[in-house]
Parts: C-alpha cells; sequence; structure tokens
C-alpha cells in the first residue's frame, strides 16, 4: 500500500514511496528522475540519454535488508557501490544487507545503464538521500510509539535506541508505523557527517564474488531456457560488404543444423551488416557448419581502405589547414615566429578492439508478436528500442533481461548484437535463440577506438615556459561529424592554459565503425599531447612533472569555451589547475621524483571523466623488448573514495590496459577493408607476466565523488611510452611501441 | 555412439561426436557452464578444467580425448583441499572483476599448487600466463594463490 508520495528536488526529483509489503516487511521505492537537461556531460559523451535511477529497499520481519541494485555490472563495481550509499544513511549493518541485481521490470527500474563512469556523480547525493529518507520515517514512527522527541532517538545497525528511557528496537519492528509517516522533505533530512561512515570508505568485496568463485551461471552466455537452440554467425571478411549470393546445402545437411537464416543490413544505423546465422541444436554444430558456409560478398569498394591509404591521407591533411577548427585563440604563428625555441612532431595510434572475454552473445525468443531478450548490454533500453525498430514492433512489445557482463570497455554501449539475436529469433518463432559470436566474429564486428594522427607544434619563451600550443587530430567519422571516441575537445590540455592557442581536425571516412572504448578520445590524446609535451618539457630543459605544475600555473578553475547551442549543464566540466597540481606533486613524491628522473622513467598526466590522474612508470630492459618494472598513480576523484576494495582494481586494470596499449603489441591492423586480428594470438592482450607492482594514493580534496572506471587510463597510456622514451632515447611517436 | 566420461566424481554418459570439445559437452550436454567460452583456440584459458588433476584447455580437447581420465570443473574443484583453498582464498581477496576469466584462472592456480604448493613469483607468473584477465585481476590472482599457498606450508600439513 502506497501511503505518501513527494518530490524533493525539481530537476533530479527524488520519489520514495514507502509500503508494507508482504510478510511484514518495511519496503521503500525509491526513484531518482533526472530531467534531460541535468544529465552530466560525460553521460552525454558517453552516449547517454534520458535517465531514471532506482533502488527497492526491503526491510524484513528478520530485520534483513534486502537493496536491488538495477545497474548492469561489467566489473566496475556499483552492484556493491549504490546500495552502499543507501545503507549507509539508512544506519544498517552492511553484514545485514543481501544485494539483488533488479529484475527485467523496465516498469520499475527504467533506464538501466553502466557508462561513462557516472554512477558515482550520479548517484552519491540521491542514493544517500534515500537512505536518510527511510531512516526518518522509521525515527519518526519510533518517537510516535514511545511519545519522545525524534530528536532523542538515535540508531546503529538497523536499530533505534532511545537513551533516556533505555529502550531499543530493531527497525523492522517499526514497519507497520513507519510505512504510514510521511515522507520528510529533503531541507529537513541530515546526512551523516562523514566522519561517521561506517559503510562508505571501507573496502566490501564484490556481491557476486562467492557465485563466480563457485562457478555459477550468471553470464549471458549462460543462459539456458527450455527449447534453447543456438547460433552462430558467419560475416564478410571487408566490414559492412553485402551478400551477393550463398549456399547453405553443405551446412544444413549437417546433423543437427536447423537452419541457415539470411541477416540483412542489420546492427546501428552507421554500421548495418549482412550475415549468415546458422541455427543448431548445439553452439558447435553450428560453428561448425558455419565453416561449411560458402558465401560470396559485395565489397563496393569498402576494401580501398587500408592503414596505408590511412596514413597517406593524414600526410596530405597535414600539408594543408585542418578542415575544421575546435579552438582558435591569439595567433599561433606570430607566437612560433617570435619564440626562443620551438618544437614540432607528429603522433600516431592505431585502432583497437574492446575484446572482452566474454564475445558478445544474446539470448532471443519470438512468441506471440514478442520478443523476450537476455542480453548482457551496457545499454539495454536503447538496444530494446533499437531491436523493436528492426522488427518492425511496439518498443513494448519487447522485455530485456539483464545478465552480468563478461567485460564492457565499452563494446556493449553498442546493442548491435541484440538486434542480430531478434533477428534470428523471428525465423524460429517460439524457440528461444542464444547468438555466441566466434572470436573472430567478435573481432570482426566490433566498433572500434579510432585510429588518429596528430600533427603537434609548440612555442617556448626564454626561460623555457609554454607560450603557444597547436594540435592538428586527423581521426575518422562522416559528413562532417567526428565518429565515437574521434572528437577532439575544445578544452585539450595544454590549449586550455596557454594564450595562442589552436586546435584542428580533419576528418577521414572509412568502413570500419568506431566505437567508445574505455575513457573515449582521452586514452589516445593523452598518449599525444603529454607525449609531445615530454618533447617539449626535454627541450626547455625540465622534467615533464614539473613542467606541467609551471604550465599549470596558480590554482584556479578553467573554464572550457561554451559549445554553441548545448544547455550549460551539458556544457564540458571546468577543469582545476589546483587539483591537478595537487595529483601531479603526489606522484612526484610517492615515486620519489626530483630534479632530472633516471633513465627509463615516464610520467603522464590527463584530466577525463571528473577525474584527475597523474601516473608515474618505471621502464627496463627485458630481453629484446622492455617491460614497466613499477608504476605509482596519484588520484584525485573528490572527498571520498566508495569502495576502496574496488576503487584498487578499477586503477589496476587501467594501469594494466595502459600498459597493453604501448607496449603489448595491442593494435587492429585494417588491410583491403579488413580487420586483421582474429583471435588473442594476433590482439595480445597483457598477460600476468607484464604485471608490476602498482602503488596507488588518493588524494582527497572537497568536492563530490567521481567515478573511476575511465580516467586512470589514459595517463597511464602516456607514462609508459614516456618511460620508453626515457629508456631508449628513442621517442616512441606512434603506437603500440615496437622494439 | 554413447561414451561415459567422468565428471566432479560422476560418470556420465554422453551422445556426441567424437571430435566435439570438452568444453561445449560440459556446457551443453551436461549442463556444467562454469567453463567459460573465451577463444575457441587455446589461446586464453577461459575454459581451463582438469583432466587427471593437469590443466587442459576444455575448448580443443576432443570429448574422445578424455577416454576414462577424471575431468573437474569449477563446480567440483572445491571438493579437494587444494581446490577448497584456492576458492577461499579468491573469495576472501575479492578477486573478480567483471569475472567472466575466473573459473580458469582457479582451476589454472589449483593446478599449479597441486604440482607445485610453494611456488615462486616466477612460477606463478609462468604457470598463469595462458590465462588472460581482460579486466586486469593479475594483482590479486597472484594474491590469491600466494594466500592459499601460505595456508598448505604454514603447517607443513594441510591447514587451514
Ligand atoms: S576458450 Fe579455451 S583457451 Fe580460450
Ligand atoms: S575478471 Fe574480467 S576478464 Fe578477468
Amino acid at each position: 500500500m502506497s501511503v505518501d508520495t513527494r518530490a524533493l528536488a525539481a530537476d533530479r526529483r527524488l520519489v520514495i514511496k514507502a509500503m508494507l509489503a508482504t510478510g511484514g516487511a518495511l519496503a521503500f521505492d525509491i526513484e531518482i528522475a533526472m530531467a534531460q537537461a541535468s544529465q552530466p556531460a560525460a553521460a552525454r559523451s558517453a552516449g547517454i540519454a534520458a535517465s531514471r535511477i532506482s533502488a527497492y529497499v526491503a526491510i524484513a520481519a528478520d530485520n534483513t535488508v534486502t537493496i536491488t541494485a538495477k545497474n548492469p555490472e561489467i566489473g566496475q563495481g556499483v552492484k556493491a557501490m549504490l546500495p552502499m550509499l543507501i545503507a549507509e544513511e539508512l544506519d544498517v549493518a552492511w553484514d545485514a544487507v543481501k544485494v539483488e541485481q533488479a529484475v527485467a521490470d523496465q516498469s520499475r527500474f527504467g533506464e538501466q545503464f553502466a557508462g561513462g563512469s557516472m554512477s558515482t556523480p550520479m548517484n552519491w547525493m540521491p542514493m544517500r538521500q534515500a537512505g536518510a529518507t527511510a531512516r526518518a520515517m522509521i525515527v519518526a514512527a519510533a518517537a510516535r510509539q514511545w511519545s519522545v522527541p525524534a530528536t532523542e532517538i538515535t540508531t546503529a545497525k538497523g536499530e533505534i535506541f532511545h537513551a533516556r528511557t533505555n529502550r531499543r528496537a530493531p527497525y523492522a519492528s517499526l514497519a507497520a508505523t513507519a510505512a504510514k509517516e510521511a515522507v520528510p522533505a529533503e531541507a529537513s533530512l541530515k546526512l551523516k557527517d562523514p566522519a561517521t561512515f561506517s559503510i562508505i570508505g571501507r573496502p566490501v568485496p564484490g556481491p557476486d564474488t562467492p557465485a563466480i568463485v563457485a562457478g555459477k551461471p550468471l553470464f549471458g552466455v549462460d543462459t539456458v531456457l527450455p527449447g534453447l537452440v543456438h547460433a552462430a554467425l558467419l560475416t564478410a571478411p571487408v566490414r559492412g560488404a553485402t551478400l551477393k549470393s550463398h549456399d547453405p546445402k553443405q551446412a544444413l545437411a549437417m546433423a543437427g543444423v536447423r537452419k541457415v537464416v539470411v541477416l540483412r543490413q542489420l546492427g546501428h544505423d552507421d554500421a548495418p551488416v549482412d550475415a549468415l546465422a546458422v541455427v543448431a541444436d548445439s553452439w558447435w554444430t553450428a560453428s561448425e557448419a558455419r565453416k561449411a558456409l560458402v558465401a560470396e560478398w559485395d565489397n563496393a569498394g569498402r576494401d580501398k581502405h587500408s592503414d596505408a591509404t590511412f596514413a597517406a591521407a593524414a600526410s596530405a591533411a597535414f600539408a594543408a589547414k585542418p578542415a575544421t577548427s575546435v579552438r582558435k585563440e591569439g595567433d599561433v604563428d606570430a607566437a612560433l615566429a617570435k619564440a626562443a625555441k620551438t618544437v614540432s612532431a607528429q603522433y600516431s595510434y592505431p585502432f583497437l578492439s574492446h575484446a572482452t572475454l566474454e564475445p558478445q552473445n544474446c539470448t532471443a525468443q519470438f512468441k506471440d508478436g514478442k520478443i523476450e531478450l537476455w542480453a548482457p548490454s551496457q545499454m539495454p533500453n536503447e538496444g530494446k528500442e533499437l531491436v523493436a525498430k528492426a522488427m518492425g514492433l511496439p518498443v513494448g512489445a519487447v522485455t530485456v533481461n539483464l545478465t552480468r557482463i563478461g567485460g564492457g570497455f565499452g563494446r556493449r554501449l553498442q546493442s548491435d548484437f541484440m538486434i542480430l539475436a531478434a533477428a534470428i529469433a523471428r525465423e524460429v518463432p517460439g524457440l528461444p535463440v542464444k547468438l555466441i559470436l566466434e572470436r573472430e566474429e567478435d573481432f570482426k564486428l566490433d566498433f572500434f577506438r579510432p585510429a588518429g594522427f596528430q600533427k603537434l607544434e609548440a612555442g617556448l619563451d626564454a626561460q623555457g615556459r609554454l607560450t603557444a600550443f597547436r594540435t592538428h587530430l586527423v581521426g575518422f567519422g562522416a559528413k562532417g561529424e567526428p565518429g565515437r571516441g574521434s572528437e577532439l575537445p575544445n578544452d585539450l590540455v595544454p590549449a586550455n592554459l596557454v594564450p595562442d592557442a589552436e586546435l584542428g581536425l580533419t576528418l577521414l571516412e572509412s568502413n570500419i565503425p568506431l566505437g567508445w572504448l574505455r575513457a573515449p578520445g582521452s586514452n589516445a590524446l593523452a598518449f599525444a599531447t603529454q607525449g609531445f609535451l615530454d618533447e617539449v618539457a626535454a627541450a626547455a630543459g625540465k622534467p615533464l612533472p614539473e613542467f606541467m605544475l609551471e604550465t599549470l600555473g596558480e590554482s584556479r578553475l578553467v573554464q572550457p569555451p561554451k559549445l554553441p547551442g548545448v544547455p550549460d549543464i551539458w556544457q564540458p566540466p571546468a577543469f582545476h589547475t589546483g587539483r591537478a597540481a595537487g595529483v601531479i606533486r603526489e606522484v612526484m613524491a610517492r615515486s620519489g621524483w626530483r630534479g632530472a628522473a633516471p633513465k627509463g622513467r615516464g610520467f603522464g598526466f590527463y584530466f577525463s571523466h571528473l577525474g584527475y590522474f597523474a601516473v608515474v612508470a618505471d621502464c627496463v630492459k627485458s630481453g629484446d623488448t622492455v617491460k614497466v618494472a613499477k608504476m605509482w598513480v596519484a588520484a584525485d576523484i573528490g572527498s571520498t573514495v566508495i569502495n576502496p576494495m574496488n576503487a584498487e582494481q578499477q586503477i589496476r586494470g587501467s594501469m594494466i590496459e595502459g600498459i597493453g596499449q604501448v607496449i603489448s603489441g595491442l593494435k587492429v591492423p585494417i588491410a583491403a577493408g579488413q580487420v586483421q586480428v582474429a583471435n588473442f594470438d594476433a590482439y595480445t592482450l597483457p598477460r600476468i607476466d607484464v604485471v608490476p607492482p602498482i602503488e596507488i594514493t588518493m588524494v582527497r580534496t572537497d568536492f563530490p565523488p567521481t567515478g573511476l572506471g575511465e580516467p586512470a587510463l589514459p595517463p597511464a597510456v602516456a607514462a609508459v611510452a614516456n618511460a620508453i622514451s626515457s629508456l631508449t632515447g628513442r621517442r616512441v611517436r606512434s603506437l603500440p611501441y615496437e622494439a | 555412439m554413447p561414451t561415459m566420461i567422468k565428471v566432479n566424481g560422476k560418470p556420465r554418459e554422453v551422445d556426441v561426436p567424437d571430435e566435439k570439445p570438452l568444453l561445449w559437452v560440459l556446457r551443453e550436454d551436461l549442463g556444467y557452464l562454469g567453463p567459460k567460452f573465451g577463444c575457441g583456440a587455446g589461446l586464453c584459458g577461459a575454459c581451463t578444467v582438469h583432466l587427471d588433476g593437469q590443466a587442459v584447455r576444455s575448448c580443443i580437447t576432443p570429448i574422445n580425448a578424455v577416454g576414462s581420465g577424471q575431468v573437474t570443473t569449477i563446480e567440483g574443484v572445491s571438493a579437494n583441499p587444494v581446490g577448497k583453498r584456492v576458492s577461499e582464498a579468491w573469495t576472501e581477496i575479492d578477486v573478480p572483476q567483471c569475472g567472466y576469466c575466473q573459473a580458469g584462472q582457479i582451476m589454472s592456480a589449483v593446478a599449479l599448487l597441486e604440482s607445485n604448493p610453494s611456488p615462486t613469483d616466477e612460477d606463478i607468473d609462468s604457470a598463469m600466463a595462458g590465462n588472460l584477465c581482460r579486466c586486469g585481476t593479475y594483482h590479486r590472482i597472484r594474491d590469491a594463490i600466494r594466500k592459499a599457498a601460505s595456508q598448505k606450508t604454514a603447517g607443513g600439513a594441510d591447514v587451514r
């Protein structure tokens, strides 16, 4: 029974309903509606549309607390983090909290997404307010029952106390009356003093860890349904090529094969594919039959694209002016002409794959004009809409169940695999069909981190101070619009710190679809800009971290130029030079960096996803290649690290990914329109034997906490590359490093 | 033709083509969903199980190569003392991020400690280098193996 509903804030509307649920449980339905305009800019840059956050808290008769976590878990730790915020302010013991993954109830949970390192900044206050609201209602009920002032009541670990009369009671005993209390106004809520936090800031293990360790089925690929059939997919070697003709006879003759389905122009609007799908009684059978398919494809000129043509086009672009100007201040040519020293260099980096360890997969069942999916998706709601559109069904006819996700890194922000699975399911009505991509297809069908080329120039005055900066990025996109991750932000460091600066962008077209990879854009921009600044600093006779401190100047907020036609709330965030300097100083102190660095040491700083990160890496020779011997990280993500146990994992994961991008040889070469990696022998992800000790320091500042999934990666790439340059004496201007 | 294989101590009958990989027999025919498909080519280790105590990549092990060997999967590995210690260390240290590689990691770790109860750091790295973790949980993998090993060696016997 719902007794009261009340909005707590205008544009971030918190609505709480309290009710008495079955079995005498006290249940709270929490919903935070994010007005479209109030979404942080980083959400937009990660492609996240409107959002509604919700949670469901139930206090059972035995005083255990169940908190339903609704966002997809991709290994980022959100399944523990959001419930921690509620449990803290509700003032219950974490041991008494059970976290459940949300059921697929879109009417209750609305949007469910994972992306943009947004869960922390979006939920930090609302989820705490939700917990505090529920607590206040329980306190009010106790005050009424005991006829004492609410101000004399205290709580701890799920219990109510009244010291004067020496009374105590578990929350659950007040369920019936608490459900009838009015929802308090936001202004009357008292949040805890962070000094008294007992859950936030403590290491909390992943709620699914025991199930993972026991090998329990949790992931998309583990979906099993009665009557399940299996599908394997064959797509063209040249991405985007259309199906000219095919011969399924041999495949169909194989025992257990049910059907070969022709799929045409499905997937995302900007990268539709033609494909053949084999449906069989077993996935292994489908996969064997896939090898027996004969298909002819029409490349229609898509095979003209290759790394060599991209490089040639970039050289040509560098000889001309950039197609678009992203920022232009002062007069860079004049500043360079009068500079005491100038430096210029070209940098480049390859396409990268997400290579999630769980291949893209989805289970779908088409029955009575409705489709139900079991999808490891980072954007299940968008996937649902795309499936509806592709199938010509109303959105209401599509149901999406969330599974745990075996790695995201941004790959599963694209829901193409859901559309493909739905289209196959339609051809076997009534039967649930599980599509799993072969590793080779998973590589072919990725949305890649864009390759890029940069030509950078800088000027120094007689004291070796940075006076001018210019870069020309040749990236990828179509019709003048940069592709995902190929944007050039107008507040790129150090263009935002010098009076004469120019940022220009030229876009190449290709048949290779682009996607967001962990810290999109930033992961490559950090390499090029911090690598180049390492060269500039050397020309100035200063180590990079000191040169950065000098360039940052006094502590202040640097506002990026306003993006025209974009609401204020969606403008990029301001850059705090003091916070940047703070992490740089900290990492210098931790790594013992004084004066000129020893050979093999490199530094990188970057600001992205609202987080300030500085990294130092030490490299040593190892046979005929190089190895990272040690890394130091200093991070400023605000006042609080909500779950240090997970924070350590996210940061280490980013450091290792950085090592992978520089040293392990990660690249997706393109030749004749074809992706040149098919499996992990060619896509050489870092393994355990390249992983160094990593020392992490969190610098606390008085700002609201922000996310951790992404911002540690960009400076890691830069620091490792700069360390190799220092070690070998040969500047790493192109990734990956090749000995 | 139906054949018998032994999985986690139990005899199981399967009727599949000889060359069907053990991974898919386990996942599709016998309902052991713990071993995972990552690459299908012996390159990632997600599918690792034990065959007579040895870590094998089940994605490239045809069922007819299993014969009368004992197959152990993640679902059954904590029935043995080393497996139990490793699983407990894994949970305490909270090794997983996404968790997809972890069944394979644990199986490789148990096989290592079965044959080498006190591995050096180099031993750990070389035994575990066949198991990819895309999320980068390698530090905690090392920590968990060291922890499980120290519990074995602490009293010289099987202490926990
Ligand atoms: S799935 Fe067997 S090694 Fe990768
Ligand atoms: S935990 Fe994600 S692949 Fe290892």
